[in-house]
């Protein structure tokens, strides 16, 4: 499957890839062909700033399992800190 | 059993000749191309090969050396050298976020090679153009749109036919739009559980041809998905890898007087 669905915005924030850490500028998030999982295809997800480099990256590949895992974390994380700013929590 | 396949004599003098090159690609640029060809004295039937999506790498150079063992020059021209270089994976991750190389900057790349190639001593004239997934797209793209090539080898290419919804500013027309200013013929190698392209899309296609006329044989295989050559990845299967190896060598050679 060749799937080509991808989106990448721009983000805030900081990740350490092989160099060390380094500012991030985007992030891509899609559902294609995988480099390195046992699966034919996964959820890429890129941290990114290829203003300093194709390998200012910080690449992971996840099975559909894990990636709903993720985005459950997300969601409570995101929402904790919402209760947190609006002082609910 | 096949015929291709180590059936060389053992006692012939085998020798090819692989290099990255650059060459004068689409609007002028100055783009990297692996070139492997063999090394003797003589003119060759040629290919340009237009890279997957997971980017001009290692398979790719191995599926040159693989053509230019049994007698065919290759160019495999860097579709993504534009968007800087790294390690295969980390430029294309870099070509995801940018939305993917465009339709027309691989048509054009695609044409300069063919220009390429046959501005070149040791290339007969013929050429072909071919490509896996999305290079299996893109070569059916070039076959429609750029006059000179002999033939066309669409490898499981997704996306021939798209939906109005998957239309893009860098893909703006479904290949399947093209059939009508196809000219030369075209080889299909499916796996019958791949997703993209799907059987039914496969069964558009074919019909699409039919109705135009168009000189093609479609080869599709039970038991196979997605890739099923790329012996580093889990959709390997040799049986219809090796099988496709030989109807893609049969068809080269019959299309461009190889062997």
């Amino acid at each position: 499957m060749c799937t080509a669905i991808s989106r990448s915005d721009q983000v805030r924030g900081a990740a350490k890839g092989a160099g060390g850490w380094f500012p991030l500028a985007r992030c891509t998030v899609g559902f294609d062909h995988s480099t390195h999982t046992p699966d034919e295809h996964a959820v890429l997800i890129d941290f990114a700033n290829y203003g300093i480099g194709t390998d200012a990256r910080v690449g992971v590949e996840l099975d559909l399992d894990s990636a709903r895992v993720l985005l459950a974390q997300l969601q409570e994380a995101v929402d904790r800190a919402e209760a947190l700013d609006s002082g609910d929590d | 059993m096949p015929q291709t396949w180590n059936s060389f004599n053992t006692g012939m003098q085998l020798a090819i000749t692989a290099q990255t090159i650059e060459f004068t690609a689409g609007g002028g640029d100055p783009v990297h191309a692996y070139v492997a060809r063999p090394a003797g004295e003589g003119r060759y039937p040629a290919v340009v090969a237009l890279h997957h999506m997971p980017g001009w790498d290692e398979f790719y150079q191995e599926l040159c050396e693989r053509l230019a063992r049994h007698g065919y020059a290759v160019i495999c021209p860097d579709l993504y050298c534009r968007f800087g270089h790294g390690t295969p994976d980390d430029v294309t991750a870099k070509v995801r976020a940018e939305g993917g190389v465009a339709d027309d900057s691989v048509v054009a790349d695609s044409a300069a090679a063919l220009e390429w190639l046959k501005a070149q001593p040791w290339c007969s004239g013929k050429v072909a153009v071919m490509g896996t997934c999305s290079g299996g797209r893109h070569a059916l793209l070039a076959a429609s749109l750029v006059p000179g090539f002999a033939a066309v080898a669409d490898l499981w290419g997704g996306n021939v036919v798209m939906a109005e919804d998957q239309l893009t500013a860098a893909r703006p027309v479904a290949p399947i739009d093209y059939t009508d200013r196809l000219q030369v013929p075209l080889l299909g190698l499916f796996g019958n559980d791949d997703r993209s392209p799907a059987p039914a899309q496969v069964d558009r296609h074919e019909a699409a041809l039919q109705e135009h006329g168009r000189d093609y044989e479609f080869h599709r295989y039970d038991g196979a998905g997605h890739g099923f050559f790329y012996y580093h990845t889990p959709m390997y299967r040799p049986e219809q890898a090796m099988d496709g190896w030989e109807k893609l060598f049969e068809f080269l050679g019959r299309q461009l007087g190889g062997h």
